[in-house]
């Protein structure tokens, strides 16, 4: 019995789930801080917030090159986890800096708001380090619970609240999705270990003809689309990218996105990589229709945070794009571009968070005529992300581009290479619009309104150093990347 | 300074742009100065290229500059590889002394936004510059598509009445061409990696020496014919060539014309041809024909023309198909026609529209039926306009009749005589759209009465001009001191190009046929 207990205690290795221990402790205390401070006032929270995603990072870089697996082989951090991981804390990072001038803007300063992101933080990094379906699953049901309140904080606007409620319905829908799958998959193969499940389908070869396992794995692929907002699974994302608060946004586009992603390719790279060929051809068809849909309908959308959404969920389908490659450049080129579009999109995000109006009724095509000549710093910075969005050199979307598309071909996909470069072109025509707007147009109003401040100029500073950084000099970050992969 | 010379050249504008955005942007007169001298001195760090004897003896490359880039193991590799050789170095040249003569010309033509313009010309330099010495095709690809961005808002910006729908039209254009050229480009790296050969990153030297299967050179050859086509451009994928430069300023329209459109016929010399040497065959009978077509329909297009820049435009489209035909021939004189007539359509055209920039500036219109007896008003300017309509129809003595009589000499002599033969029209028809333009402009008695009083060229006009007077006259008269610096990179090229390529060898008439023509450089290196 001691034994028992010994041998448990040994299998737990606190270090394995050490960073995103440290953020929710973290995450309490700052509920507790909020709860004692006076209300509106979240300046501090917000500061408090970000030091702890900083040393979260750090605990986090302890699983680099020294990869720590813990209660009895469900968790692991390895260079994959941390380097996710590290994703979703730039993520939150840049989210908290663009939000709390926003908060008080939108005149709805309640701290609950940070403690939020840094959950959906941890949660995130729950899933990109959970090698067991139900470690994943909690990951992302600390993620997703997190993420509905904060997509309807506003509670008194309707479209925030419009944005929670659908978010929220079709989120637990397509978990209940994901649950039936495991509990399908677990019928079938007896564990929720993802190496479990790549060891039977090895020992089975014929599991894609058993309905069981078939159904289970596509009813938990579903739940992954469902949360990366790959077409057809991608209705959600435009209301709820409109209606959430813009740092949201911005957020949800990129950190959990990169998690789900993370989560994604553990289970089916490692776990269902006895049935790649079928795999791949199913991903060939989402990557090309999740590409097609996004760019398609962005070309009639005058919405900028509803164009953004839907040029996210082309993103996302340049990203399954990877999956399809299903080799160590696609995959690694999977995390690089995580990066790189948490990179453009935030900044993106964060020029439209200082250029909205209260209600952001504004950010449409027409409101940002002549935004180049009235505000010229936030225009070339919005034009940076947006060439970086289309995949232009010298950008980091050009790099981000290259890499996967690099996996696809070196695995013989060049059809679905032309494909993807010809969706790039097709995007060049709504994101050119904008620069249209920006600059070729004649300003329509004076922007007297934008007040630049500090913390979201940082955030828009360390966006353009991202993003160029990563477009001239890449190879750094694309050897951690490849190091990252399996 | 050698060691390191085209970096210092690529990136010296750059830095000038940078120095630029520091400086107040009502301060016109700065920013214009500031503009030009950073011009001219890069104009300057480019001078010991042309004045370098070891390109009339080797046809290499050379100022070479190697250092590693992006290295991700066996994933891929770039590296920072640059080199000029005798084909980039005249359109090295070109671009650097077409420069200055730009932000000359815009002294009182851009008055919006100066500081942005600027910034854009300058930015716009480097790019070239980048794309014609880079031996890396990745490199070569971030220089090529650096480009657009510049151009965009060039046009964009200070264009015209129209000027949303061309540039976004110019974008949209080049940027789909170069993204399936990208396909291409990482096919053609992993078809490396995985038959083993040497390496050296995206190199295009190794990639040169790849033993590429037919039907993968077919694919891969019409990726980058296609890409380079809409650069050049070729019939049928001109269209945007024509609102480009109409809606763009001057100084836009006469960069576009003089290098912007030399990309894509360098980018068959360099890159789409040596490459893929078996595809030429299948495809050289159809783009030669494409050629024929684009010069007839472009000069009947130019001679329906009532606005003087929309002539000058799709007298472009002639041009360019008179050089793309040279280059075709895949025999010397051809090319040697080609690459010299690159120089040509670059002073000529580039000059025709700073004419037409001159009476626009004057005139704000720039419909042929405004204008009317101007000779008689401005008689300087009428030498000036003379001369360069001499030179853009090509009439001996100017640069235009060496490149179109050899481009034409070449396509003769090789297996594409008829293309040739009816491409000859071409010259006819340039000296039709092109006199009767000049005439309706200059010659008569002043009709309008908004024309009575228009001033001669300043002095600044003047300066502008001379430099291109010059060459018109230096190209023309003894072309050689040009062609001597091409020949042994050219000789090479056309062995990559035909070492596979039989069918056109044995078409290539004696020697001899050269010799008749004292003009023909082929004459020099013929039995090289």
């Amino acid at each position: 019995m001691e034994n028992l207990v010994q041998e448990a205690i040994q299998n737990v290795n606190l270090q394995a789930i050490m960073p995103s221990l440290v953020l929710s402790a973290f995450g309490m205390v700052l509920l507790m801080i909020t709860v004692f401070s006076k209300r509106g006032k979240t300046t501090h929270v917000a500061w408090l917030s970000i030091a702890a995603l900083v040393v979260t990072g750090f605990v986090s870089l302890a699983g680099w090159n020294n990869p720590q697996a813990g209660f009895a082989g469900s968790v692991i951090l390895d260079n994959f986890a941390t380097f996710f991981s590290l994703i979703c804390i730039a993520a939150a990072i840049l989210t908290i800096l663009m939000s709390d001038d926003y908060l008080k803007r939108e005149e709805f300063p309640v701290g609950e708001y940070y403690p939020l992101i840094l959950f959906t933080t941890a949660g995130a990094m729950w899933m990109a380090s959970g090698t067991d379906l139900m470690t994943i699953f909690l990951g992302l049901e600390v993620l997703s619970v997190s993420l509905y309140v904060l997509a309807g904080y506003f509670r008194d606007q309707t479209r925030s609240n419009e944005a929670g409620l659908k978010y929220f319905f079709l989120g637990a829908f397509s978990t209940g999705f994901l649950l039936y799958g495991v509990a399908l998959l677990y019928g079938v193969t007896g564990t929720t270990k993802v190496q479990g499940i790549a060891d039977y389908v090895l020992a089975h070869p014929d599991s894609v003809t058993n309905t069981m396992f078939v159904a289970g794995g596509l009813l938990m692929l579903v739940g992954f689309l469902f949360k990366v907002a790959a077409a057809p699974f991608h209705m959600w994302t435009p209301d709820v990218y409109q209606g959430a608060p813009t740092p949201i946004t911005a957020f949800m586009s990129a950190g959990p996105k990169a998690a789900a992603f993370a989560a994604f390719i553990r289970v089916t790279i490692i776990g269902l990589d006895g049935i790649q060929s079928e795999l791949t051809s199913l991903f060939w068809i989402l990557a090309v229709l999740t590409m097609t849909v996004g760019n398609f309908i962005a070309l009639s959308q005058k919405d900028l945070k509803r164009m953004l959404a839907y040029s996210s969920i082309s993103h996302a389908g340049y990203a399954l794009v990877g999956m399809v490659a299903w080799n160590e450049v696609g995959l690694s080129a999977i995390m690089y571009y995580m990066l790189v579009y948490t990179f453009m999109n935030m900044g993106a995000f964060a020029v439209l968070v200082l250029i909205g109006k209260k209600g952001e009724d504004n950010l449409t095509l027409d409101g940002v005529a002549g935004l180049g000549y009235k505000k010229p710093i936030l225009g070339v910075a919005l034009c940076v992300f947006l060439f970086s969005l289309m995949g232009l050199p010298p950008t980091a979307g050009f790099t981000g581009k290259f890499y996967i598309f690099a996996g696809a071909i070196k695995s013989g996909y060049i059809w679905l290479a032309v494909l993807g470069m010809l969706n790039s072109a097709v995007s060049l025509f709504y994101y050119l619009r904008v620069m249209v707007q920006m600059y070729f147009k004649d300003p329509e109003e004076d922007f007297a309104w934008v007040s630049i401040n500090v913390p979201t100029a940082i955030s828009i500073a360390i966006s353009i150093v991202g993003v160029l950084y990563l477009g001239i000099v890449p190879g750094t970050l694309m050897n951690l990347a490849k190091m990252a992969g399996f | 300074m050698a060691d390191y010379l085209l970096s210092t050249m690529i990136f010296f504008p750059l830095l000038g742009m940078f120095v630029l955005l520091v400086i107040p942007r009502d301060n016109d007169g700065l920013l214009k100065g500031f503009t030009l001298a950073v011009s001219l001195v890069t104009f300057a760090i480019s001078l010991p290229l042309a004045f370098d004897n070891v390109f009339t003896t080797s046809g290499g490359m050379h100022y070479r500059e190697f250092y590693e880039w992006i290295n991700i193991g066996k994933f891929f590799q770039m590296n920072y590889n640059l080199g000029v050789d005798g084909i980039s170095l005249w359109l090295v040249m070109l671009t650097t002394f077409i420069m200055p003569i730009t932000v000359l010309s815009t002294w009182n033509a851009v008055e919006k936004n100066t500081k942005g313009f600027m910034a854009m010309l300058l930015l716009l330099e480097t790019g070239m510059l980048g794309a014609f010495v880079s031996l890396d095709l990745f490199l070569f690809y971030i220089f090529w598509e650096l480009m657009l961005i510049p151009m965009y808002f060039l046009i964009g910006i200070w264009g015209g009445k129209n000027r949303i729908y061309a540039a976004v039209k110019f974008f949209i254009y080049t940027a789909v061409g170069s993204l399936l050229m990208l396909v291409a480009i990482i096919f053609v790296y992993y078809y490396a990696v995985q038959s083993g050969a040497p390496m050296n990153g995206f190199g295009i030297e190794e990639f040169y020496k790849l033993d590429l299967p037919y039907n993968a050179q077919f694919w891969l050859f019409l990726a980058f014919g296609f890409s380079f086509a809409i650069k050049v451009p070729m019939f049928p994928l001109h269209t945007w060539l024509p609102d480009a430069h109409t809606e763009a300023p001057t100084a836009g329209s006469v960069i576009l014309a003089a290098v912007l459109l030399k990309m894509g016929t360098y980018g068959y010399v360099r890159f789409a041809m040596p490459l893929f040497p078996e595809a030429l065959p299948t495809f050289i009978p159809f783009l030669a024909l494409l050629c024929v077509i684009g010069i007839i329909y472009g000069s009947l297009v130019a001679m329906m023309q009532e606005d003087v820049k929309k002539l000058v435009a799709y007298s472009s489209v002639a041009h360019l198909g008179f050089v793309m035909l040279g280059v075709f021939a895949m025999n010397l004189q051809g090319l040697a026609g080609g690459m010299i007539q690159m120089i040509n359509h670059g002073i000529s055209t580039g000059a025709l529209f700073l004419i037409v920039g001159f009476i626009y500036e004057r005139r704000h219109t720039r419909l042929i039926t405004e204008f009317g007896g101007l000779a008689t008003k401005m008689p300087i300017f009428a030498t000036i306009f003379m001369i360069i309509t001499f030179s853009s129809v090509g009439l001996p003595g100017t640069n235009g009749f060496v490149g179109e009589f050899l481009a034409l000499m070449g396509a003769f002599e090789s297996g594409l005589r008829w293309y040739a033969v009816f491409a000859t029209t071409g010259v006819i028809l340039a000296a039709v759209y092109m006199l009767w333009m000049y005439q309706r402009v200059m010659f008569g008695k002043v009709t309008n009465p908004a024309n009575e009083n228009l001033k001669d060229l300043s002095l600044r006009e003047i300066v502008i001009m001379l430099p291109l007077l010059l060459f018109v006259f230096w190209i023309g008269v003894y072309p050689n001191t040009f062609f001597d610096k091409m020949n042994p990179a050219m000789e090479q090229a056309l062995e990559q190009m035909g070492h596979k390529v039989a069918v056109v060898e044995m078409q290539k008439p004696a020697e001899g046929g050269a010799h008749g023509h004292g003009a023909a450089p082929a004459t020099n290196h013929g039995h090289n």
